[in-house]
């Protein structure tokens, strides 16, 4: 199905299943531990065996030698595989930056360079410690300030004018030395890792020249192709299984180690091979969210009209990757008819740097987004009403070009109103409540909804029951239950009598999930077949397509009423594909952030007391699970806005707090009370579903609503996140 | 992991005797601690033997008017105590300031006195590292070392030690009952227990090869307001920037010790004599020898507010 035309009314308008607060379908399997996880897949493959990952001592250098003589002697061993077998790296999959493994280069610490198998996971790992690797350690560079000074500019998006320099509209420099009130500072964002909780882990067999992983990926069509190429077999011989993912936020988007290192030891073996990677690894071994150097300057006019806007972050990566783009969101979020932006890359030797959750926006939101509460203050006017007289209904770059849908002014709104923002007083550091200083702060969120083309397939059985098949990730978003939503809706069925299977790559190649845009393009392509199915039905039990509406179980035309069970066998097949909507519209999504937080005057520790979000990101297919999609993102947000951040060894060439421990993300106790609220307008340029992605929405915008909390409560204000309490302690009011 | 030996022991002596007897090896207890040192080879035993059989698990009281508390009494068992709670306020504050609930239901009062740093690079088997492999260099020194030690430290080691238990039972002047493989017992004052690391920081505590801990002791209940204030980035779950435990009476006067600082629980009497003046002076006299780097410099400082915090609430 070609979506080249705004939608008009469909069977999902009905709305019986669609935009319910539906359970996940998927629930019981895990509240009773029984959904299938790539490791835990006992059942698929007899006889498995167990790896162990060795990662490299150093950051960067040469292996010497790699004596493995006592591990493969070791109790229980079966192979050995190690990275001085291939003369040079594999391979590298889609997006890869660094090579997964072969070779004797070292380019970033505990990257993989053997893999130990053995009967148990103990006598593997027990082996593992046995391998005796020797280094030629070479320097490297591993500070991103020094690294900075050499950086080169690099294009912001596909469209950029000018890739090697500086984007421009208007002119900047001379309204920003016109303008009355500017703010021009500059703000740093440490690297973060996805810390999700189910770690990179894969089991893979081979029959014959066949090879089946089991694994935890978010982009099965992707990873497939990457796989096949890294291990130089053709894509008829490899299938990808994935239909439960314990987290991702973009560090499953890719082919990782886990995968490659099963397929060779199991080759190597002679036997399925399963292989989790192990906690300390994850960190250096896979990709993280790059830290930035960022800098905003902002010229207004004194009733708050921005004329003048400039945004500029510098990243780096290993040689090959990308920048952190995130300036990105600059270019649409306000207007301003002079404005300029530019990303710098710079080359360090550190883990590579890739995509997590709103890669961009998030880092980028986190620094204009207190730019802009400075530039309220200056002009003493309430942060609310700033970003409302600057809302733009079009692309300030092209202002024939509309958003397809806008409400951000209602979503400040809403929230100032139901949060009581009213309360909040301009003058930072004037609430206590006991030992606590008390600030409320707020921000904007901002996330493009991107609409990539997905397949679905629809059987319709004998008892009416319908089974889809795609193969669409469910990252512990909720995809099993919105598709299984979808066909209900589509078919007039109880979900209850919707199978849903997802992760399968012999399945019809879905959008994936990343960027936000796997739940309304995933059940646009649904939508797509189940209008197939719905047609082949009709037929099949003699209506006009057109004419017949699918309820309750029963097809109807006229007084003629027919069991839909009746039509089965069938089975449809079809995607979604996409015209030029998103270029003839900006589409996007939008949030009003609201925090309230804590700092204790004696020691500087910030508590969050209470978030709320408001959202415009469409339809919203379930509010159940879009809720805790949100809720989960700005508890992520949180994360980065007072405790993450991978500490750089600018010696050694790492990340020091490479586990779960010294890496601290938010617990339970750091988040009392979140709120979210959609608005909920169906956007009839994004899909047949009228949907938009928001599982990313909800982290973009809420760490600078708690940077600006924490400034309003203490009138501190910390440019360099995250804003752990070392960085405001000696401003604090004296104690007695 | 290495393969190791493993066996039960049955009684106290035997147990010290099986450990002094075998070059490398070790008790164990709840495991909370050594077993993931040993899945990590910082730690590798050859022999374990566990005294989870040697019914060190109950608390009585002393003849002074104090309690003695098994070695194997829980983390748990011991902050839920009604004797601990009501007269030893400080102790079941500190333990339920620390890790997990599934974490405490299994620690138990001696392995807590014995966990080990969190030194990242005492974690990484990769890096040089005195305390883990002696000789081979501190990579803290230098390094990321917003967690660890502003005093206590050696050019050796600027370790922390980790816990909270310890950090109260400091405050309570606490002894270490032992028994060695020969039978002999003694008693170590919790302020002699755990060590600097000096040129040795692979010694964490004064405990001989073999030694068990088969007690700790509390004198008899001091009065006054106890308090355990632990300051982390994060509200739950995580190791102390600073802690500190106090007992402070009513006209103002009172103990302190100081957690998340040092190689050890800090603690300097001689500092007490000003408590009633403020946090000030005391923070002064305790941390007067501090050697920070740049990442923990920020420690100081909060010590002091920290302590400033806690004699307001003592006060309240």
């Amino acid at each position: 199905m070609k979506f080249d035309t705004p939608a008009g009314t469909n069977p999902i308008d009905r709305l019986q299943v669609v935009g319910q607060p539906t359970d996940r379908i998927d629930g019981p399997l895990k509240t009773t531990g029984t959904a299938p996880y790539a490791y835990e897949r006992h059942d698929v493959a007899p006889n498995q065996a167990y790896g162990y990952i060795v990662g490299a001592g150093i950051a960067k250098g040469r292996i010497s030698s790699m004596d493995t003589r006592e591990a493969e002697r070791a109790p229980g061993v079966l192979a050995i595989v190690t990275t001085l077998e291939h003369a040079k790296p594999l391979p590298l999959g889609k997006m890869n930056v660094a090579h997964l493994f072969g070779g004797a280069e070292v380019a970033h610490y505990h990257q993989a360079i053997a893999l130990v198998v053995a009967e148990t996971f103990e006598q593997a790992r027990a082996a593992a410690a046995l391998i005796r690797t020797t280094y030629a350690r070479s320097d490297g560079r591993f500070d991103l300030g020094k690294a900075a000074l050499s950086a080169r500019y690099e294009p912001i998006d596909d469209e950029a004018p000018n890739p090697q320099d500086v984007e421009r509209v208007g002119d900047f420099a001379a309204a920003f030395a016109k303008a009355p009130v500017t703010i021009d500072q500059a703000y740093t964002t440490p690297g973060e890792s996805h810390a999700m909780m189910e770690p990179f882990a894969t089991i893979a067999a081979w029959e014959g020249e066949k090879l089946t992983v089991w694994t935890a990926n978010q982009m099965i069509a992707w990873s497939k192709a990457s796989l096949a190429k890294i291990l130089s077999i053709k894509p008829e011989n490899l299938r990808i299984d994935s239909p439960f993912i314990g987290g991702g936020f973009g560090g499953k988007l890719f082919v990782r180690a886990d995968a490659v290192l099963a397929a060779l030891g199991a080759k190597k073996a002679g036997r399925p091979v399963k292989v989790a990677m192990q906690r300390p690894l994850m960190m250096n071994n896979s990709t993280h969210r790059p830290a930035t150097i960022q800098h905003v300057r902002l010229g207004a006019t004194r009733d708050g009209r921005l004329t003048a806007i400039h945004h500029s972050s510098t990243s780096s990566n290993l040689s090959g990757g990308g920048p952190e783009v995130a300036v990105q969101q600059t270019k649409l979020i306000y207007a301003a008819a002079n404005r300029e932006y530019w990303l710098k890359l710079a080359v360090t030797d550190l883990p590579e740097g890739n995509a997590m959750r709103a890669p961009g926006e998030a880092p980028g939101l986190m620094v204009l987004e207190m730019a802009m509460d400075e530039l309220a203050e200056k002009l003493a006017m309430d942060p609310v009403e700033l970003r409302i007289v600057n809302d733009t209904l079009v692309d300030p770059a092209k202002p024939e070009r509309r958003f397809s849908q806008r409400h951000l002014v209602e979503c400040l709104r809403t929230g100032a109103d139901r949060f009581g923002w009213s309360r909040r007083q301009a003058k930072p550091a004037q609430v206590r409540d006991g030992h606590w200083l008390i600030g409320m702060g707020m921000a904007v969120g901002f996330r493009n909804n991107l609409l990539q083309k997905s397949a679905a397939r629809i059987k319709l059985g004998r008892d009416g029951k319908l089974t889809v098949e795609t193969d669409m990730t469910d990252i512990g978003t909720g995809t099993y239950t919105i598709l299984a939503q979808t066909a209900a809706e589509m078919l007039g069925v109880p979900i209850g009598d919707v199978v849903v299977k997802l992760g399968d790559s012999d399945f019809p190649a879905s959008a994936g999930s990343g960027g936000q845009w796997g739940a309304n393009n995933s059940t646009a392509g649904l939508y797509a077949a189940c209008v197939k199915l719905r047609e082949a039905a009709a037929q099949k039990l003699g209506f006009n397509a057109r004419d017949a509406t699918f309820a309750d179980g029963q097809v109807k035309a006229g007084n003629r009423s027919l069991p839909l069970a009746q039509a089965g066998p069938l089975t449809a097949e079809d995607g979604i594909e996409y015209g030029t909507l998103d270029k003839e519209y900006q589409q996007s999504t939008f949030a009003g952030h609201f925090v309230e937080v804590g700092v204790d005057i004696y020691t500087g520790e910030t508590r969050i007391r209470r978030m709320l979000a408001v959202c415009d990101a469409g339809r919203i297919i379930n509010p159940k699970s879009a809720r805790s999609q949100v809720i989960g993102a700005m508890t992520m947000g949180a994360g980065a806005a007072l405790m993450e951040e991978l500490a750089v060894d600018k010696r050694f060439g790492f990340f020091v707090n490479h586990d779960l421990a010294s890496y601290e993300v938010p617990v339970h106790a750091d988040i009392p009370h979140q709120e979210v609220i959609f608005l909920d307008y169906p956007d009839d340029k994004s899909s047949p579903m009228k949907a938009k992605g928001v599982g990313e929405l909800g982290i973009c915008g809420v760490g600078a609503a708690i940077a600006n909390a924490v400034y309003n409560a203490t009138g501190v204000r910390v440019r360099d996140y995250p804003i752990t309490l070392d960085k405001h302690l000696e401003e604090l009011p004296a104690i007695a | 992991m290495r393969a190791f030996t493993y066996e039960r022991a049955t009684s106290p002596a035997q147990a010290a005797a099986a450990v002094a007897r075998q070059p490398g090896a070790k008790f164990l207890a709840g495991g909370t601690n050594l077993l993931d040192l040993m899945k990590l080879e910082i730690e590798t035993p050859r022999h374990l033997v566990d005294v989870q059989d040697l019914k060190l698990d109950t608390i009585e009281p002393t003849d002074t008017g104090g309690l003695r508390i098994g070695a194997l009494v829980t983390n748990t068992a011991l902050a839920a105590d009604p004797r601990v709670r009501r007269d030893y306020g400080v102790l079941t504050r500190a333990i339920v300031a620390g890790a997990s609930g599934q974490l405490r239901n299994k620690a138990t009062t001696a392995g807590n006195l014995l966990q080990r740093t969190r030194c990242p690079y005492f974690y990484d088997t990769n890096q040089p590292c005195n305390k883990r492999k002696p000789g081979s260099g501190c990579a803290a020194l230098g390094g990321y070392s917003r967690q660890l030690a502003v005093i206590g430290t050696s050019e050796q080691c600027i370790a922390t030690y980790p816990g909270d238990m310890a950090i109260a039972l400091r405050v309570l002047d606490a002894t270490v009952e032992t028994v060695a493989a020969d039978g002999r017992t003694r008693r170590i004052a919790i302020a002699d227990f755990h060590r600097l690391p000096g040129d040795t920081p692979q010694r964490d505590t004064a405990l001989e090869p073999g030694e068990l801990i088969t007690a700790v002791t509390l004198p008899k209940p001091l009065g006054g307001r106890h308090v355990y204030r632990k300051v982390r980035d994060r509200a739950s779950y995580a190791f102390a920037l600073v802690s500190v435990a106090a007992v402070i009476q009513r006209d103002g006067t009172g103990r302190v010790a100081f957690g998340g600082v040092a190689p050890k629980p800090w603690r300097v009497e001689a500092a007490e004599a000003t408590l009633p003046e403020g946090a000030r002076g005391v923070s002064a006299r305790v941390f007067a020898d501090a050697r920070p780097t740049e990442d923990n410099r920020f420690k100081i400082p909060l010590a002091e507010r920290t302590l400033a915090a806690v004699i307001a609430q003592a006060k309240a």
